[in-house]
């Protein structure tokens, strides 16, 4: 249990443009402890996104290792990493990106497809997710019946419905109101305290960058703890 | 079942469209099933003919009569069972639009030589112990409510003047591609008539329809029978009937040819067009997918669904051509009887309409399930924004 969560060591990562390359992370070593709340800032463009996406799985590394509970990621296949990420990952984004023609139930239930789970014990796991978001009275809307807010709180309830050890968020109140993302910020901080899950967050708003217990600031490629 | 309502719901989601690609679909299948009806209609004839029969004509063509005193000859070659002359009589009744096929038979015989004519032994009796009878398929009595009884006069354009004649047989075919819109009536009727009008004219028969024992022995029946008048003023010609009618089809080969183009090119543009309604579906959606492949579905579970939307969208355009064609069908065989006396949809039309459909989804959904699969989460993000 000594051991971190997530240990990000020596990762690299450029992007290539005809022949011109752009470096985007160089070198990064650190480690993200279990029950951590990380939120990652720094000036748009430099890489934070490319960061997060790299420790959920969704994008390959040039050189280095990211290491979670044990597992080297970057070693695994594209199908492996698809399995790995529904038992491990729970995602938000900063645009919901629920599917709009299921309804708030349906786009909860819809990662526990990947599991054994009957659809008796699917629906029960849905319901409790939507309930832990506060949500229990809009299982039956679509997503273009519920407000920014809203929408985004059933994007959590789908992220912790599979009980993963990560939840990684880009940007959870990019698009919301002070109000709402006051809501979604307490959440999260709520599946941290209560639930023990560990967040990495990239955000540009302060405020919500308050609410985690560690910031770190991205900046040229290079990573340092804030201030 | 979660999965198959996406499913469903995905293909529905522009319902103008799915509905549109739906209907292009039944449009296309029953188009392709009419135009093979039609080609199936045209072979009939030739389906319909039995290899133990032979066609004797004039070699020169087929509107040059042959002395009937042929017909002792060929009767004594070898492997020959039963000879009957006949002739087209191209009779017109009341109207040239009322246009049916009617021939002259020596009956006797032609009953032996046709089993697939099937009467009843007194309506049988009837015909044959009356001079001036007629008999007709059940398809041309229905079509001019004719009855047992009844008498019909056909103007004649081969043979002149008016010919009345009274119907008093009525034959159902033993198969479904057996001609049932023809009129047959005695060739002593029109021989002997013709004595008395136009003596030049008697003594002759359009063709020999011949009857054999063993089937295999067809081509060398068919040499010895065109042997025994070479050289003489009418030479003949000898084939198997279904030859015969093949001669009638090959006339017409190269609008078979382009019927045949037209059926498949009409599957191939509903082919382009469900392909398009597929990549504009997928493309559309490129970002759900992302998202779906985030959560862990694998690029085969995303390929098959995107090809389960396909198949749903083009089998349900297959059924509905499929239950439409039919009765169509049925429609056409009505309007078009004069035409084509046997227009059914046969079970090998039905089936290609399913393969085609079939194909026409899995096809369709091809190259969006690969551009699915392919697709880099991150890139699709950076897209979507
Ligand atoms: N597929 C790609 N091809 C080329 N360049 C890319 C690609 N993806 C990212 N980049 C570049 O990498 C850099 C980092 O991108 P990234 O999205 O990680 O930044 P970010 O810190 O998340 O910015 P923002 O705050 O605006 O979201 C940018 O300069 C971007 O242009
Ligand atoms: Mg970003």
């Amino acid at each position: 249990m000594d051991r971190p969560l997530i240990e990000i060591s020596h990762l690299s990562k450029s992007y290539r443009r005809g022949d011109q390359v752009i470096p985007v992370l160089s070198d990064i070593t650190f480690d993200i402890a279990a029950g951590e709340f990380l939120a990652l800032i720094g000036p748009s463009g430099s890489g934070k996104s490319t960061l997060l996406n790299c420790i959920a799985g969704i994008d390959s590394l040039d050189a280095g290792s990211i290491t979670v509970a044990g597992t080297d990621i970057a070693t695994l296949s594209e199908s492996e990493l698809a399995v790995w990420r529904s038992r491990h990952v729970g995602f938000i984004f900063q645009f919901y990106n629920l599917i709009p023609v299921l309804t708030a139930l349906e786009n909860v239930e819809l990662p526990l497809l990947l599991t054994s789970l009957s659809a008796a014990a699917r629906r029960d796991h849905a319901l409790a997710a939507l309930a832990a978001v506060g949500l229990s009275d809009r299982t039956d809307h679509k997503p273009n019946q519920l407000s920014g807010g809203q929408q985004q709180r059933v994007a959590i309830a789908r992220a912790i419905v599979t009980d993963p050890d990560i939840i990684v968020a880009d940007e959870p109140t990019g698009d919301l109101d002070r109000v709402s993302a006051a809501d979604v910020m307490a959440l999260l901080r709520r599946l941290n305290a209560d639930l023990g899950k560990t967040i990495v967050m990239v955000t540009h708003d302060h405020k919500a960058a308050e609410a985690a217990h560690l910031v770190r600031e991205l900046d040229k490629g290079e990573l340092r703890v804030a201030p | 079942m979660l999965l198959l309502r996406l499913i469903l719901l995905n293909a529905f989601r522009h319902r103008l469209r799915a509905v549109l690609t739906i209907v292009g679909v039944a449009v296309a299948l029953t188009a392709f099933g009419l135009l093979r009806t039609v080609l199936d209609a045209w072979h009939a004839g030739v389906e319909a003919s039995s290899a133990n029969r032979l066609v004797t004509r004039n070699a020169v063509s087929l509107t040059q009569p042959l002395p009937f005193a042929y017909k002792g000859r060929i009767r004594q070659v070898t492997g020959v069972d039963i000879v009957a002359a006949g002739g087209w009589f191209g009779g017109i009744y009341l109207d040239e639009k009322n246009f049916f096929p009617n021939f002259v038979v020596e009956a006797d015989d032609f009953f032996k030589l046709y089993p697939e004519l099937i009467v009843s032994s007194e309506e049988q009796k009837a015909f044959l112990s009356d001079r001036k009878a007629a008999i007709i398929g059940r398809k041309l009595a229905e079509r001019f409510h004719w009855r047992i009884g009844d008498t019909v006069t056909l103007r004649g354009t081969i043979y002149p003047g008016q010919w009345p004649m009274t119907i008093r047989a009525i034959y159902k075919g033993a198969r479904p591609d057996t001609d049932e819109t023809v009129l047959y009536f005695h060739y002593g009727y029109l021989d002997e008539t013709m004595k008395k009008r136009a003596p030049t004219r008697a003594g002759q028969a359009g063709f020999f329809m011949i009857g054999i024992r063993d089937a295999t022995r067809a081509a060398e029946i068919s040499k010895d029978i065109d042997a025994l008048f070479r050289n003489s003023q009418a030479e003949t010609l000898t084939e198997t009937e279904r030859a015969f009618q093949l001669g009638f089809v090959a006339m017409s080969e190269a609008i078979l040819l382009a019927i045949t183009a037209v059926s498949y090119v009409v599957i191939a543009i509903i082919l382009a067009v469900a392909a398009n309604t597929m990549a504009m579906s997928a493309r559309e959606r490129l970002g759900e997918f992302a998202v779906l492949k985030t959560l862990g579905f694998g690029a085969p579970a995303l390929a098959g669904m995107l090809l389960a939307e396909s198949l749903l969208l083009a089998l349900a355009g297959t059924a509905l051509a499929m239950a439409v064609l039919p009765p169509l069908a049925k429609g056409f065989a009505v309007g078009l009887a004069q035409y084509f006396p046997i227009f059914f949809v046969s079970p090998t039309t039905i089936m290609l309409q399913a393969a085609f459909g079939l194909a026409v989804g899995v096809l369709a959904a091809a190259v969006p399930a690969w551009r699915v699969s392919a697709v880099r989460i991150a890139d699709a993000f950076r897209r979507i924004g």
